[in-house]
């Protein structure tokens, strides 16, 4: 066994991402001690993250009937357990004072841990399955692990949102396998039956075989089931309560990996669907759902009182700008929202470690009761503010580039939208530095506890999303190219 | 080939539990919803163990058995045993009336089927009949949960979908992991139970509307 894995290091690492967090989830489940626990999760989270990268340094693994490693996921992969590992530091400090302040106990701790692993592992498992059935239980997986973490205050706000998250989510997941069963129908004539036809790499090459009017039902349901996940407006209603009322770390990890995740869901269909000429074109589709998104986000973001809820419609409608460009497809199109995905995730997350750390510190999530950051915790208040600024979309951050490659490519084929996008982009951007200008400015009151937290997983994530916009590495930017080629 | 009466027989289980799906529409007594839903996971299990027959699958046998156990007994004793404690055995809120509803749910079937019928020609007499009647019983799941205001009741819909998407995997001849995939669901609908019993969730919210459940969390300026 150790021979092949030595002499097959791809699948070594490949084997790595899914074992590492499965199996540190059961240690977790077991350590008793707060800090051990903490940094054991810390720890299992960088090991994730060497062995995606050690996944990209070796030869990847032939595509076996349930596990596939090709440049889609790649990207993926690495995005995922980059914020996975960043997330896990940022949690450790922010665990320890919900234990303090006695907004969690010993048992739940605990269970905290071992579920970040089980939802990394589910994640993990999503991103790299080769077989549609494989995929929605590991969706699901995640799904529930998140729910789990949603309410783990067991407020009456907090259970109420686990509950609307869990039925919404339900019923998503419920379309997301009839649409699986109408892939497979549509398969199964074409490629027979068994495994073969519920895996991704045969499913791609055949597609130009499938029955088109099957394909086309079939991306209608597995667009609302996964899409609900995405938090696609109107199939968003979840998303804001469930990022509110968590524990932080989870809203970073929600917003950051989990709607990446379902959205990876969608565009691997949907390049089934793109392959199949007599089928409909998915573009229109995922253009009209993402540009309602992206629009009414913009509009929501100006009534939030709750700095969790404005950063939660903030991702909706990056997730709306995302969609959108993969709905308009070509290289440039495909190549921006990948990077804007990317991007997003980074920033996103670190908003998130920051509005942990400010809640924690002011003890209250009103925006109404948060002023004057920059003067009583500057490295917070600034952080804050640049992290608003990447989002809204100003340059010299990342974003910048990427929401004006988006709007460009657009403008050449489809002007009408191109200003639709940027309107509501500008909307969503006067939101925010509205907002920022309250919290970050004018005479600090209510209470200022210091900040012990670490700044390194914050610093580094918005460090990258600066380097982003200022200048990409050349091979990062083949890389993409080539992945964008792929999708259209 | 399968005989005219394997046929007959997979499509009167399959047609079967759209009518149970339109008797859950209309019950209007938690006790009465709950019996019924029984009715409707013993029907998918024996709809499923006829497939797995006419099919030679024996692993189509394991999700019979584990719809009819788990959903058609333990699962609606703990819903009889969770109305009582909760003290909701009252009559069911819907949110419009039950003939509105029917007249709905009428509407859903006919588009299924017209939906289903032309597309899935191809995969075979089987397969086609089993989709239209599964994506009723989906569609009909869906009108059930938004139509209630009852956590309960909107549970009970999402286990008729469920129950749909079952049928649908089975008559999906020949398809791999359908058994993982109904334990997965299993897990699912036992969390749902365990976590209305648990968190004493009695009402949904009252309505959809965002607007008014932000008056809850004081996002109301």
């Amino acid at each position: 066994m150790s021979g092949f894995l030595v002499a097959h290091p791809g699948f070594a690492a490949l084997a790595a991402i899914l074992c590492i967090p499965a199996l540190a989830a059961a240690v977790l489940a077991l350590v008793r001690d707060d800090r051990a626990g903490a940094w054991l999760n810390v720890l299992a989270s960088f090991l994730t993250l060497a062995s995606a990268l050690l996944l990209l340094a070796f030869e990847r693994p032939q595509p076996g009937p349930f596990l596939i490693v090709d440049d889609l996921n790649a990207v993926f992969i690495v995005i995922s357990t980059l914020v996975g590992f960043t997330t896990s530091v940022f949690s450790a400090s922010y665990i320890a004072h919900e234990l303090e302040t006695g907004r969690l106990t010993h048992a739940y701790l605990r269970f905290y841990h071992a579920m970040y692993q089980v939802l990394m592992f589910g994640m993990n498992l999503a991103l790299l399955s080769n077989n549609i059935g494989l995929m929605w239980v590991a969706v699901e997986l995640a799904t529930l692990t998140t729910v789990l973490m949603v309410g783990i205050y067991r407020t009456p706000a907090a259970l109420e949102a686990a509950w609307k998250y869990f039925l919404l989510g339900s019923v998503g997941i419920a379309l997301a396998l009839f649409g699986t069963i109408l892939v497979y129908l549509a398969a199964r004539a074409a490629v027979g039956e068994g495994l073969d036809a519920m895996a991704w790499n045969v499913l791609v090459q055949n597609a130009a075989a499938f029955d088109p009017a099957f394909l086309n039902l079939a991306f209608v349901f597995l667009l609302l089931g996964y899409g609900t996940k995405v938090g696609l407006v109107p199939l968003h209603a979840w998303l804001p309560d469930a990022h509110a009322e968590g524990p932080t770390p989870i809203s970073a990890v929600l917003s950051g990996l989990l709607l990446n995740v379902a959205l990876f869901a969608v565009l691997r269909f949907k390049s089934i669907l793109s392959a199949n000429p007599a089928a409909l074109a998915p573009g229109p589709l995922m253009v009209t759902l993402g540009l309602v998104s992206v629009v009414f986000a913009a509009l929501m973001l100006y009534r939030r009182q709750d700095i969790k809820r404005l950063f939660a419609y903030s991702s909706i409608e990056h997730m709306g700008v995302v969609t959108f460009a993969f709905g308009m497809g070509g290289p440039l199109a495909n190549f921006a929202g990948l990077l804007h995905m990317a991007l997003h995730s980074l920033t996103k997350s670190a908003i998130f470690f920051c509005v942990g750390q400010i809640a924690q510190a002011k003890g209250t999530q009103r925006m109404a009761d948060i002023r004057g950051l920059t003067l009583s915790h500057p490295a917070l208040g600034w952080s804050l503010g640049l992290g608003v600024v990447a989002i809204a979309g100003l340059p010299p951050m990342g974003l910048f580039m990427t929401e004006f490659l988006i709007i460009t490519s657009t403008f050449a084929r489809a002007p009408a939208l191109a200003i639709i996008l940027g309107l509501a982009l500008l909307v969503g951007l006067g939101a925010l530095l509205l907002r920022l200008n309250g919290l970050a400015f004018g005479e600090p009151d209510g209470r200022n506890d210091p900040v012990k937290a670490s700044f390194l997983p914050l610093g580094l994530h918005l460090g990258l999303v600066l380097a982003a916009g200022v200048w990409l590495p050349p091979a990062l930017v083949a890389w993409f190219q080539y992945v964008a080629t792929l999708l259209s | 080939m399968i005989s005219s009466f394997a046929l007959d027989l997979a499509h009167l289980f399959a047609g079967g539990l759209v009518l149970v799906s339109f008797m859950l529409l209309y019950q209007d007594r938690m006790t009465g919803l709950i019996n019924t839903f029984a009715l409707h996971a013993l029907v998918v299990s024996l709809s499923v163990a006829w497939q797995a027959h006419i099919q030679a699958a024996p692993h189509l046998y394991i999700t019979a058995a584990i719809a009819l156990l788990v959903k058609a007994m333990v699962i609606p004793l703990a819903l009889h045993r969770i109305v009582v404690r909760l003290g909701i055995h009252r009559t069911i809120e819907p949110v419009v009336g039950i003939g509105l509803t029917m007249l709905a749910g009428i509407g859903l079937v006919a588009l299924s089927i017209m939906v289903m019928l032309p597309i899935a020609a191809q995969a075979g007499t089987l397969a086609r009949e089993d989709l239209a009647f599964a994506l009723s019983v989906i569609l009909l799941g869906l009108l059930m949960m938004v139509s209630r205001r009852n956590a309960v009741s909107q549970v009970v819909g999402f286990m008729s979908i469920e129950n749909g998407l079952i049928l649908a995997a089975t008559g999906a001849k020949g398809m791999p992991l359908v058994v993982e995939i109904s334990v997965a669901f299993s897990i699912l609908v036992a969390l749902i139970v365990i976590g209305i019993f648990l968190f004493r969730i009695r009402e949904r919210f009252e309505t959809v509307d965002i607007h008014l459940l932000h008056e809850h969390r004081g996002e109301q300026p």
